[in-house]
């Protein structure tokens, strides 16, 4: 396990600058709704969604429904519903560890998981949980420190967040350089433009998912055909 | 606190729920020892990079290029960042180099 750990942490530490960041404004926020450390810990243990846990602070200022809050939550977080197909098989082999990969299959753990390379020797399901795992501590670490101290941070942190940015087009311009087909990466960017011209900002993700979808499911041939000849190659 | 602390728990207990529910989808009705679908085992293929493209526009959506100032830091920055990425192949020196980049763009370029 410790191997696991030691071969994750590199691999998790643009994630811990997002996170400890964006967490902290998550806490800060939280914190000024009257809610003490212990809460924006309880809430980033039990939660863990960074975009959601945003919109969340707003339960807590005017009051709601807890129906509205479910169907907020699964309007925020309705991108999520996807990112499991790329494991089911590997999850599987993860044994106990499955439920807790599954819990913490966040936007950014999802794209280390889906890029990391696991060295020789450390096996494959200790890798993703410990990615998984310190990538949640780095969140509630964020979480509490921003409703104990945010106030505190002695620099100018604005653009600091940018680091997720930067580590999905990291991710990105690699599986565009590996990737057999540029298709799926063209169809994802340009149908969230679209969906981004379309619908705004604020209601892009569920357009931009169906489009994705029925686009990805339309080429299905000549793409199968392309990562069939990929893998074919020596 | 506009809430007693049982309703605050069970906002945050709902909003879990309701999380989990999302991420555990595909396995509740993919996972059952069953064969996975083709179609299924063909979307987990192509989306990892439909997805990672969706989540670059989703982190800029906030970015507004028709006002002051136009989009330049992001996208000097993620110019930045992908050249980075091209010239050495280093996650860390593109990621931290990119976010230089953006934070000088917008506390000391554009301020």
């Amino acid at each position: 396990m410790k191997k696991a750990f030691r071969a994750a942490f590199p691999h998790t530490v643009p994630v811990m600058m997002g996170y400890l960041f964006a967490g902290m404004a998550f806490g800060l926020m939280y914190q000024q709704c009257g809610y003490s450390v212990w809460w924006a810990g309880l809430m980033s243990l039990m939660v863990y969604a960074g975009s959601m846990q945003y919109v969340a602070v707003n339960f807590f200022v005017q009051p709601v429904g807890l129906l509205e809050v479910a169907v907020m939550t699964l309007a925020v977080n309705i991108r999520h519903i996807f990112y499991g197909l790329s494991f089911l098989e590997e999850f599987r082999q993860a044994g106990p560890k499955k439920p807790y990969l599954i819990f913490a299959l966040t936007d950014e753990t999802y794209s280390l998981l889906c890029s990391v390379k696991v060295p020789e020797g450390v096996d494959r399901g200790r890798m993703f949980f410990a990615i998984a795992l310190l990538d949640q501590c780095y969140w509630i670490a964020g979480g509490m420190l921003g409703a104990a101290a945010g106030s505190l941070i002695p620099f100018d942190t604005t653009g600091i967040d940018f680091a997720m940015t930067g580590m999905f087009i990291v991710i990105f311009v690699e599986q565009w350089l590996s990737f057999p087909t540029k298709a799926p990466a063209l169809i994802g960017v340009g149908s969230t433009l679209a969906a981004l011209f379309l619908f705004g900002p604020e209601g892009l993700i569920f357009p931009a998912m169906l489009l994705m979808a029925v686009l990805l499911l339309g080429m299905r041939r000549p793409l199968e055909k392309k990562l069939e000849q990929k893998e074919g190659q020596p | 606190m506009i809430y007693s602390a049982g309703y605050s728990l069970a906002i945050i207990l709902v909003m879990a729920a309701m999380t989990f529910l999302t991420r555990a989808f595909p396995f509740l009705f993919f996972s059952k020892g069953r064969q996975v679908p083709q179609v299924i085992a063909y979307l987990g293929n192509v989306l990892p990079p439909a997805v990672i493209g969706m989540l670059i526009v989703y982190s800029l959506r906030g970015t507004d290029v028709l006002a002051y100032p136009y989009g330049l830091p992001e996208l000097m920055a993620v110019a930045a960042t992908v050249l980075l990425h091209l010239w050495r192949r280093n996650n860390l020196i593109s990621i931290l180099g990119g976010t230089a980049v953006y934070m000088t763009a917008l506390q000391v370029i554009f301020a």
